[in-house]
């Protein structure tokens, strides 16, 4: 018998959304209870369109195959001490902030998704969201088998997961997914899918990879190759989901609308880490916050949301005041985190002479009119031994959780103030963004866990700040905090450099 | 002659991370615990789920079954993504020549007529039951706590998909990719009245709260059950009827349940052993879901072996649950 063909889509279909069937023994609201409660409205999963249609054995395939090339990789780079090629061990310290930052939320994705993945009652929506939880899983596992290595050289990756729930900067990306995740189904995929796997992924992900790249880090550049691939599903995921909610019904677009507005500035006050990353930590600069910015945001945003027009949707509520920030957002939080270094797990440093340079260039606009003096002052104070901390606590935004530090725009010397009260008690907002989202869900969120409040509330280990440092957050004192120079990392790459300067020498008189 | 290759030692200044190295001392870890001990959050959660309110987002109380450290189940097969993903890749390497070698040599046109309709009525409708247990498990991922555990319901879950896929594959190899044999399994599934037991309790369990009870009820008593039934006499009762050439097309079944009922075992034994009140809890939801099974699968499986199958698997299940400690 001669076998018909079938193509991909006919296969797909029979091989995965046939498997599902109409439920009669159980209401199928007892088995998918959560798909009403957001006010999207579904009249049809089955004009859903597969993102990519990978059934299981082809993904076991090409996943074993990506990982096969991955650790082989990662064995050479621990082998051959590849810790020792990046440009200048204050590049570490970017890494320390994505596995203490980033790390777990890739953990928090794949929760998220298996939720998802298990509740949809669409068969062709909840097997997408399956696999990119356990690409999700992936990329947890490999990042920290990739910084694995880092971490028996350098201080401040050791305790990475039980920072991520305790540290005060480390709120802000756990409250960002704390936040999705306890979300309806529906917000969860435009915030994680489209919000941020679509729209910003570009400013996240690559940014972290380049840097890699620009720095000698074999392995973080590794993984960033290998988990192309699974973003770039995500990617039509996040765009699949946004096309199916506004096409199934025209009461979807104004929630629709209302959570892209919410994610696009929660995923931009999230972003400020990255922004200083990139113009402060990189020894070897890949391109400014603000270029990157410009690229990938006004440029790439731009035409995605002129395209997603025909549906009613608009740009962004506060992008206006995002493209505003790009001059401003890296320095103030570099600032902010210069001013605690004394509180992060990571080091911190004044850029060097020719570094300014390059942000006057960058930033023509600002740097040298609004941060450059500060800087110069703080490096001068440090160079007569009195290198500044700020002793304070900072005030928290209530919603993104970042001290209060972001200036007004249109008057880069005044910090922005919020207020909003709500059952008699005043919230801080740090932006119009945070207390928009605010006041539209206070019950979500005065619950919270802000870490300055939580260190005066004495749930932290008491009101000693170094124990709460120490003992709650177990940040080792004056090994993993502080400036980066006299630090045991400095220390540490100074000596192995001698180390091979004299090998090196010794192979010439050979 | 041995070559001394000359490297640079460096001295590491620690061996793990740090919750490795509280959990399994001071020494270098495994790729495995690295990738799995202590990485899910445990405090400090900002907001309640506002499709679940009572709880936090990875909450324990959404079992009835409690543990002083839910680190404490094992995974015998050590099965981290990289290591996972390698292992199916090999077995559906085999699979994947045992189909081609099954098509190429039009093993199809030469299963009796007799074993054909057998397969078609009493084999493929597990695909929908896979679907379910695809779903099951990666509710116990979804809302399991520690990684250990929910890592491997998540491979677990997605092994029953590849399992669905495959039985679908089997039905387009005898109908010719006409999608037929699929339609009339779907009918099965849907109508036949030997099959409506099963779908009862599939449905029933997708209901279910409490993961625990889900995984009982599934991995535990429900696929102990199937497994043997299809996979192991009905494989036998086929061989008998001439149709022993099914045997490759369902290779990759037998195999992963042997595979994964070393972890299941690994899991209920642990939780068994943990507390009298888990053993109690778990024996009680066996006992429920046993009688259930049973009396949804006697028909079927008389129907697709003979009248003693369903003894032989519950002696099989009964086997099981006394190593378990039940
Ligand atoms: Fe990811
Ligand atoms: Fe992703
Ligand atoms: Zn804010």
């Amino acid at each position: 018998m001669a076998a018909r063909k079938l193509n991909l889509k006919e296969r797909y279909s029979l091989l995965t959304r046939d498997l599902d069937w109409e439920y009669s023994y159980r209401d199928k609201k007892e088995i998918f209870p959560y798909e009403d409660f957001e006010g999207i409205k579904i009249t049809d999963w089955s004009k859903w369109e597969d993102p990519f249609r990978l059934t299981m054995d082809a993904y076991w395939k090409y996943q074993a195959e990506k990982e096969k090339k991955l650790y082989a990789i990662f064995d050479a780079f621990a082998q051959n001490n590849g810790q020792q090629n990046v440009t200048d061990a204050r590049y570490i310290n970017a890494i320390k902030v994505f596995l203490t930052g980033v790390s777990p939320l890739e953990y928090q994705a794949y929760s998220g998704y298996a939720h998802v993945g298990r509740q949809f009652s669409g068969v062709g929506a909840r097997t997408a969201c399956q696999m990119q939880s356990i690409d999700e899983l992936r990329h947890v596992q490999t990042q920290v088998h990739a910084m694995s290595h880092y971490n028996k050289f350098f201080d401040g990756f050791q305790d990475f997961s039980h920072m991520h729930d305790r540290v005060w900067y480390l709120s802000v990306p756990k409250s960002f997914f704390d936040d999705a995740r306890s979300a309806g189904p529906f917000e969860f995929m435009v915030a994680i899918s489209f919000s941020f796997e679509y729209v910003l992924t570009n400013l996240l992900f690559v940014p972290f990879m380049s840097g890699a790249a620009y720095n000698g880090d074999m392995a973080t550049v590794t993984f960033g190759f290998s988990a192309q691939s699974d973003e770039a599903r995500h990617m039509t995921l996040g765009l699949e989901v946004i096309k199916f909610l506004l096409e199934q019904h025209p009461d979807n677009v104004p929630i629709v609308q209302r959570w892209i507005d919410k994610w696009f500035w929660r995923g931009t006050r999230l972003l400020a880490i990255v922004a200083m990353m990139m113009d402060y930590m990189l020894p070897n600069r890949v391109m400014s916050w603000k270029e990157a910015w410009e690229v990938y945001f006004e440029e790439a945003g731009g035409a995605l949301f002129k395209d997603l027009a025909r549906y009613g949707i608009e740009m962004p509520k506060y992008a206006a005041t995002a493209i505003a920030e790009k001059d401003h957002i890296s320095h103030q939080t570099w600032s902010t985190f210069y001013n605690y270094g004394h509180a992060a797990a990571f080091h911190t440093w004044m850029p060097d002479e020719k570094e300014m340079d390059w942000l006057s260039e960058k930033y023509p606009d600002t740097f040298d009119k609004y941060y450059r003096p500060r800087f110069e002052h703080w490096r001068e104070k440090e160079q007569a031994g009195e290198r500044f901390y700020n002793p304070t606590l900072p005030m928290l935004c209530n919603t993104c959780q970042i001290p209060m530090g972001f200036t007004e725009m249109d008057d880069p010397s005044l910090i922005a103030y919020r207020q909003s009260v709500y059952q008699g008690e005043r919230y801080n907002f740090c932006s119009d963004g945070c207390k928009d989202i605010f006041d539209h869900e206070p019950e979500k969120y005065v619950q919270s866990w802000l870490p300055v409040h939580q260190i005066y509330q004495g749930n932290c280990g008491g009101a000693d700040i170094e124990k709460v440092l120490s003992e709650y957050y177990r940040i080792n004192m004056g090994k993993d905090n502080l400036d980066f120079h006299g630090s045991p990392d400095e220390a540490r790459w100074n000596a192995w450099h001698n180390l091979e300067s004299a090998e090196e020498r010794l192979k010439k008189a050979g | 002659m041995t070559i001394e290759i000359k490297t640079s030692t460096i001295q590491p200044i620690r061996n793990t991370f740090a919750h490795i190295e509280r959990r399994f001392g001071d020494k270098p870890a495994s790729r495995y615990q690295e990738a799995s001990y202590d990485l899910a959050p445990t405090t400090n959660f900002h907001y309640r789920p506002l499709w679940d309110p009572e709880r936090e987002l990875y909450d324990p109380g959404r079992t009835a079954i409690d543990m002083e450290d839910w680190y404490a189940f094992r995974d015998p097969r050590q099965y981290y993504y990289g290591s996972y993903v390698q292992a199916r890749a090999k077995l559906q390497e085999i699979t994947e020549s045992n189909y081609a070698f099954f098509t190429r040599r039009d093993l199809a046109s030469r299963l009796p007529g007799a074993a054909r309709e057998k397969i078609v009525r009493c084999l493929l409708p597990l695909r929908h039951l896979e679907m379910g247990a695809n779903m099951n498990n990666v509710f116990g991922s979804a809302y399991g706590i520690g990684t250990v555990l929910t890592q491997a319901f998540l491979y677990n879950g997605m092994d029953r998909l590849g399992i669905a896929q495959y039985l679908s594959r089997i039905g387009l190899i005898l109908d010719g990719n006409s999608g037929d044999t699929l339609k009339a399994a779907k009918t099965s599934w849907m109508e036949d009245p030997l099959w409506q037991d099963l779908r009862r309790y599939v449905e029933d369990v997708l209901a279910q709260k409490d993961w625990f009870e889900v995984f009982v009820a599934q991995d535990v008593v429900l696929d102990t059950l199937v497994y043997d039934i299809f996979y192991r006499q009905f494989d036998d009762a086929m061989t008998d009827a001439g149709a022993g050439d099914l045997a490759m097309l369902i290779e990759f079944m037998q195999e992963w349940h042997k595979e994964t009922s070393r972890w299941v075992d690994s899991v209920i034994k642990t939780a068994v052993a943990e507390s009298d009140a888990n053993r109690e809890q778990i024996a009680a939801w066996v006992a429920d879901w046993k009688q259930q099974a049973l009396a949804a699968l006697g028909p079927l499986a008389a129907e697709a072996v003979g009248p003693d199958a369903i003894n032989a698997s519950a002696e099989v299940l009964n086997k099981r649950l006394a190593k378990a400690g039940l």
